[in-house]
């Protein structure tokens, strides 16, 4: 298709190559949260408190990732890979809909201390787990070999 | 054998939901980013916001948690839609590059804003369809 552009209107190259690279980062991003919700699904149907896992784990996941990976980092990746990744991967992969609507649920029963202490958990499994995931990161960064 | 159709007949409907809520969430997080600027993570703020607002109208509208409407539309489309990893994330950097105040603003606005956004889109759909309970 791009290919097609290029040849009927060679003016129009660039915007046909901004745009193919655009689409390659589509791509990247709806394969990621393909899997990631799958994954988040099959997490929902064996555990009880699927939403909490998959968001602690999740917040983990790309704390580590985006860590490792950032400019100075030990491994070097690309726009693509990172995508597919953090924004596909973790992002699919996490829910912040089904974390209201659970809260949602216990408002509507009354059970407004269990709300207010599932709001505190969370809040405290996400940004902890963030948080353990870029200090794992900086760690692993500073091994010796590491790419200056 | 018939389990395992209907288990691969469920693993469609998230997988169809999911691929279009993954871009939609890249679509939206991107435009609003470069509408109104980089420093605060709105994007993300009003992806989470819509989509906890649909999903208090599909818990409204939508029967039961294993229709296929639900597998496509809430489990699919609507958790790969929202996001937490993004928003952990976000917070962290806030913390370190904007301050402590940006950080606990968007965690705050994400809380209050999305919890309230669920209520209302459920509130609004019972009225419209008729809950369901």
């Amino acid at each position: 298709m791009a290919d097609q552009g290029e040849a009927s209107a060679p003016d129009t190259k660039p915007r046909a190559a901004t745009t193919r690279a655009e689409l390659t980062l589509y791509a990247s991003v709806v394969a990621g949260s393909v899997i990631g919700s799958v994954l988040r699904w099959l997490v929902g149907l064996a555990l009880p408190w699927g939403t909490l896992f998959v968001n602690l784990t999740g917040s983990f996941a790309i704390g580590l990732f985006a860590g490792i990976t950032a400019p100075g980092g030990r491994w070097f990746v690309g726009p693509r890979v990172r995508q597919f990744v953090m924004t596909g991967v973790c992002g699919g992969y996490t829910t912040f809909s089904m974390f209201s609507l659970e809260t949602l649920r216990m408002l509507q029963q009354g059970k407004v201390f269990a709300a207010a202490g599932y709001i505190a958990l969370s809040l405290v499994a996400w940004l902890g787990s963030v948080w353990v995931g870029d200090a794992l990161a900086i760690r692993f960064n500073r091994l010796k070999g590491a790419k200056p | 054998m018939a389990l395992l159709w209907a288990f691969l007949g469920q693993l469609v409907w998230v997988t169809l939901g999911a691929a279009a809520g993954g871009a939609l969430r890249y679509f939206v997080s991107g435009f609003v980013g470069r509408r109104i600027g980089q420093a605060f993570p709105w994007g993300t703020l009003i992806v989470n916001m819509t989509g906890a607002l649909a999903i208090g109208a599909m818990a409204a509208a939508v029967r039961g948690p294993v229709s296929d409407a639900w597998l496509f539309g809430a489990t699919g489309l609507l958790g790969a839609y929202t996001t937490v990893s993004s928003f952990s994330l976000q917070t962290l950097a806030l913390a370190r590059e904007g301050g402590t105040r940006q950080a606990f603003n968007n965690v705050a606005y994400s809380v209050i804003f999305c919890i309230a956004a669920t209520a209302l889109g459920y509130t609004a759909a019972t009225v419209i369809v008729g809950a369901h309970g």
